[in-house]
């Protein structure tokens, strides 16, 4: 057994020093009441203890003034708590516009993780130090949940929707990968490793890994071998929307709707199109689910972001329209938002 | 009347004709219905259930005793956790003390002879048991191993254990709460005695209603979200299947809405026995009593509010977030009110150590620690690092433990003489209440540490630099297990041989009081009419208001 | 009008009284608020299914009208009248027993039972259309057109939420039965009468759940045509 065991977790995050020192706010605020407590209760029991049957002691009622006081304190508090709380998450859910971007599917019970220039892990995760990285993530079966506790960073892995969290380590080393969420008998093994190099090795790790592809050109295969292109062309032989600089652009649905196209457009559009159908387009496109999976759908997605702007006559840019609280257009009514990877991006809070 | 009497200086003798002794046999019990009756039935069962998810806890607690999972399987771990939270959650924390302590006293507490539908009350105790039977039947089949939350799709497309007779348990025992509370509510409002207005009811039916307006609105949630698995499980459709169409967050919103105020049905009914004890065994008045009161209905208002703190990194929006947070953290201060007042309320007094007055300062404490980690878990901040770690686990345990288990107990032997007509072992209870005390803060203390380290819950195996701190866990959990036992022990040694109590030992005020111990089938010899204030301790001219 | 037992004077037996309350008037508001507070539990019941309905017919807009399309407009019309009937002929029960009328009351009781016997038959045919047309959802399903996902969906609300309507039905139509043998009995008096009035707010409520639902089921998109 060992004996050297921790009692608090590694700092390797920006964001785990904040939250380590709104944890320390809390702890000291807490222990501050608990031993008054704890204190008054056994000091009131020992100096009023019993000492005779007969005596009744005086009546009081209360007092409003004292009412008013421990109510308005805690409350004060209290929203103290919630603000610096407040302030972190919204930041956790802002992820740095240049952000090294990593994918990660989730299934019972590992984690395959894939760099954008095509390298593939399981239950590993490299990265460089003082780099933001933000993770898109999904699940292939049930919820799972990718924690990285020296990162104070979380979020659960749900089956049809991308979730994204992000994160810049700051030393280097080995910490744990959990998952958190309870997804069957070997929840407790669907663990892994992160590994935060410095630059050189970081360098060296990038080249000398059995670097495949890269996710953009895996999905450029799958795009050709699935013959999206028969329909999704440039030419006036296309019975699809043209894709060329679909990723971040504002796109009009048949229904009169508008929205954003992003990853989990682009993915509901490959699993289940006709839920969406563009303007001025027939809803004859095939669906996908069972012949392409999730990191298939992530690869085709990388390969989409990569094509250009297309040439004039193309679809109209429009400005986007209503702005929500998150900073990005607000989507239309049933495109799970992907938590943070919006085009429109507020600066980061540090 | 002035200030109650206590002991009587001679032996007092047992009751003619008490509820006990009017009829015997296995059919009066079973067919009763008499509140009484109907709660020691409950009592017999809910400490049933009570060891049944100790025994779960303590094979967990032994697994945990070293890094890998090698005392039994991942699946069967994955069962123990589940059943464990199951039977305790929806078989004993529920029911416990408003099936147990507020069926036996509502109806004394109002002056009245029984509760408005005595029948229905047994007919509750019926529907417990079939859905005890039925999630028992699970057990023993092979066991569920979603755990006590059921989240999908796990539970409706990749479990492949007992879900659905285990789902059907609680379904059905939901009914018996809802009956509970549908009983309390209607009771407490048509048929308090003459004279007894609202304040000057008892602070504990005060949280009984508090309780009960939870069970009438919540449980009935709970109960759909469960049909709606069982449909999807059974039928192959897609409430909560991404593959169909469907969202398996939403179970997380359906199922929360029903679980995070269940979690006041588990507290408030033992903050209703701390507000009667700390005024007994102080021999005051408790100090603040409306305020107590109206927080009472607060947190029982406000915990419909606040489900979305569970979900904080489900995916739900942060603009969400942010609502569910500030709502939290505002249901946290009606505890803390009462906490004051209870404390106040030992200022000045004249204050008893006995067994139940152990448990209500226990309970002080422990349920502030509780509390206060609770607020850890409103910051958002914080909560993405602790979320679904032993952190959550250290919180709820100090507030269902260290707060709700110790107020039953505390309620237990503070009402004991007048359910039995006996007096328990002092010396030995208040051992045993030291016992579970220090047993409990072992158990869990630990546990916030390991959360905030990062070890997530549920897991069968673990990293070795968390060993000594599960170890210390294990070893306080023992200890807590014997001071579970002694009062299994000495309670029911006492209905035998201990002495005779009296209708008041403790000199308390309150109806229930004013009558036998062990009370008469009807209650009251003549329904009390009520004309004086509630905990009048001291003589009225002595009333003094500070500040 | 003679009672079954044949006493003369027209008040509540002595046995009608319950031993833990002091008065019949007690006792028969305490029964009555009992029923709302039962009802109040029923809303919730019944309302999470229509979260999830409302969350699902915001996604799935389109694919909800195509499936609402499916639906026999003239069997659902058909059905609410017959419900609201039954309502009018349980009101008139509760009136009758209020007026110490029994027969009235043995004939409005029938009346409300049969009712809701024909919504239930209605019901039945509905469904063996729908299944016969494999629009029962599972892996049975099929539905030609885009999307069939959403239009599945559509029928799982439909069926769940119309068929736990349903069995409160039968639960309704079992407790009128057995009020229906009560009266026959004599058991009640224009003193005595709250199981009816009660089980009337019950009736009630079950109508009010169809008021509801049928035009959320029916009449999706059904303006348009």
């Amino acid at each position: 057994m060992r004996t050297d065991f921790p009692l608090f977790p590694d700092r390797a995050s920006t964001m785990a020093t904040h939250v380590d020192a709104l944890f320390f706010y809390l702890l000291t605020v807490s222990a501050f009441f608990s031993v008054l407590i704890a204190f008054l209760v056994v000091y009131f029991a020992i100096r009023y203890r019993r000492r005779s049957e007969e005596f009744v002691p005086p009546r009081i009622e209360g007092s409003l003034t004292l009412e008013i006081v421990w109510t308005v304190i805690p409350l004060g508090i209290a929203l103290s708590f919630f603000f610096w709380g407040a302030r972190i998450f919204v930041s956790m859910n802002q992820p740095p516009r240049d952000a090294l971007q990593v994918y990660i599917v989730g299934k019972q019970w590992m984690w395959k993780v894939q760099h954008a220039d095509g390298q593939k892990e399981i239950n590993e995760l490299h990265v460089p130090v003082n780099r933001p990285v933000q993770l898109t993530m999904t699940s292939e079966d049930v919820i799972h949940d990718f924690f990285i506790p020296a990162f104070r960073m979380k979020r659960d892995v749900v089956p049809g929707r991308y979730e994204t969290a992000w994160f810049e380590a700051t030393r280097a080393g080995r910490y744990h990968i959990f998952c958190a969420q309870y997804c069957g008998t070997n929840h407790s093994r669907m663990v892994g490793w992160v590994s935060v190099l410095e630059p050189r090795e970081y360098q060296s790790w990038l080249a000398g890994g059995a670097a495949s592809e890269s996710l953009a050109s895996a999905g450029a295969r799958l795009f050709a071998q699935h013959a999206c292109n028969t329909c999704h062309r440039p030419d006036s032989l296309a019975r699809g929307p043209n894709l060329e600089g679909l990723y971040g652009r504002l796109v009009r649905l048949s229904n009169g709707q508008t929205l954003i196209a992003d990853e989990a457009y682009i993915r509901e559009s490959i699993l289940n199109p006709s839920a969406k159908i563009v303007a001025g387009y027939q809803p004859i496109m095939p669906t996908f689910q069972g012949l392409i999976g999730e990191e298939g759908i992530l690869q085709l997605t990388a390969y989409i972001k990569s094509l250009g702007k297309p040439s004039a006559g193309g679809p109209e840019m429009l400005p986007p329209t209503s702005q929500s609280p998150l900073g990005g257009a607000v989507p239309p009514p049933g495109a799970p938002t992907p938590g943070g990877a919006s085009p429109q991006k507020g600066a980061p809070v540090r | 009347m002035s200030a109650a009497e206590y002991l009587p200086p001679v032996e007092p003798e047992e009751p003619r004709d008490n509820y006990l002794n009017v009829a015997y046999g296995v059919r009066s019990w079973l067919l009763t219905r008499d509140h009484k009756r109907i709660a020691l039935l409950y009592l017999a069962s809910v400490t049933f259930f009570f060891f049944i998810g100790g025994l779960f806890a303590l094979l967990i607690r032994l697994e945990l005793l070293t890094p890998a999972g090698d005392m039994v399987q991942a699946e069967t771990y994955n069962k123990f956790f589940t059943i464990h939270g199951i039977v305790m959650v929806f078989f004993f924390l529920i029911p416990s003390i408003p099936a147990v302590l507020g069926n036996f006293l509502i109806p004394m507490m109002i002056g009245a002879k029984d509760l408005a539908f005595p029948r229905l009350n047994l007919l509750s105790w019926y529907i417990y048991m079939l859905g005890g039977l039925f999630t028992i039947w699970a057990i023993v089949h092979g066991g569920v191993d979603t755990g006590w939350t059921f989240y999908t799709p796990y539970s409706t497309l990749s479990s492949n254990s007992h879900v659905i007779p285990a789902a059907l348990g609680i379904f059905i025992t939901g009914f018996s709460s809802i009956l509970t509370g549908l009983n309390f509510i209607v009771s407490i409002h048509k048929m308090r005695a003459p004279g007894l207005t609202w304040f000057r009811l008892p602070l504990f039916v005060w949280a009984l209603y508090a309780t009960s307006l939870i069970f009438v609105l919540g449980t009935p949630v709970i109960a759909i979200t469960i049909l709606m698995v069982a449909v999807e499980r059974t039928l192959h459709v897609g409430f909560f299947d991404p593959a169909l169409g469907g969202d398996p967050v939403l179970f997380q919103h359906l199922f929360w809405f029903y679980s995070h105020p269940a979690v006041y049905i588990m507290i408030l009914p033992a903050m209703g026995v701390i507000s009667e004890i700390v005024p007994t065994f102080s021999r005051k008045h408790p100090f603040g009593y409306r305020f107590i009161a109206y927080a009472s209905v607060a947190i029982a208002v406000l915990g419909f509010l606040v489900w979305g703190h569970h979900m904080f990194v489900s995916g739900q929006s942060v603009y969400a977030g942010l609502v569910f947070s500030v709502l939290s953290f505002l249901v946290a201060i009606p505890s803390a009110i009462k906490v004051f007042n209870w404390t106040a309320t030992m200022h000045g007094g004249s204050i008893s150590w006995k067994a139940p007055m152990l448990y209500a300062m226990g309970f002080i404490g422990l349920f502030t620690v509780g509390g206060l980690t609770g607020l850890f878990l409103a910051s958002l901040g914080v909560d993405v690092h602790v979320h679904d770690t032993y952190f959550v686990i250290a919180h709820f345990h100090y507030i269902m433990v260290g707060g709700a288990v110790m107020g039953y107990l505390g309620g237990i032997h503070y009402w004991w003489p007048k359910i039995s007509g006996k007096l328990y072992p002092e010396v030995l209870a208040r051992f045993a209440a030291i016992i579970v005390f220090i047993g409990f803060n072992l158990t869990f203390f630990p546990q916030f540490i390991l959360g905030y380290l990062g070890m997530p819950r549920r897991y069968h195996s673990y990293p070795e630099e968390f060993q000594v701190l599960n170890v210390f866990s294990t070893a306080g959990a023992s200890i807590l297990g014997v001071g579970y036992l002694l009062p299994l022990v000495y309670l029911a040694w006492s209905m035998r041989y201990g002495r005779n109590s009296g209708a008041n030992p403790w000199g308390a005020t309150g109806l229930e009081w004013k009558t036998t111990s062990p009370p008469p089938p009807e209650n009251f010899e003549v329904t009390p009419v009520v004309d004086e204030e509630p905990y009048s301790y001291s003589a009225p001219g002595e009333v003094r208001v500070v500040g | 009008m003679a009672d079954a037992h044949g006493a003369a004077a027209p008040h509540a037996l002595p046995a009608d009284l319950q031993h833990q309350f002091e008065s019949l008037d007690q006792q028969q508001d305490a029964a009555s608020f009992g029923m709302w507070v039962f009802i109040v539990t029923e809303i919730l019941f019944f309302g999470g299914l229509f979260l999830a309905y409302t969350i699902y017919r915001w996604q799935f807009g389109a694919g909800f009208a195509r499936g609402s399309v499916e639906m026999d407009i003239v069997a659902g019309t058909a059905n609410t009248a017959i419900l609201i009937g039954s309502s009018l002929t349980m009101a008139m029960a509760v009136h009758s027993a209020a007026k110490g009328k029994r027969r009235a009351l043995l004939l409005f009781l029938a009346l409300t039972i049969a009712l809701g016997g024909a919504f239930l038959g209605v019901k039945a045919i509905e469904y063996t259309d729908h299944i016969r047309h494999h629009l029962l959802p599972g892996p049975g399903f099929r539905h030609a057109g885009p999307d069939a996902r959403a239009v599945e969906m559509y029928f799982t609300l439909y069926f769940t939420m119309t068929g736990l309507h349903a069995l409160h039905m039968i639960v309704g139509i079992g407790i009128l039965s057995t009020l229906f043998v009560m009266a026959w009995r004599g058991r009640f008096t224009a003193e005595y009468h709250n199981p009816v009035e009660i089980s009337g707010l019950y009736w009630h409520f079950v109508d009010i759940v169809w008021i509801f639902l049928f035009p959320l089921l029916y009449l999706i998109g059904r303006h348009a045509r």
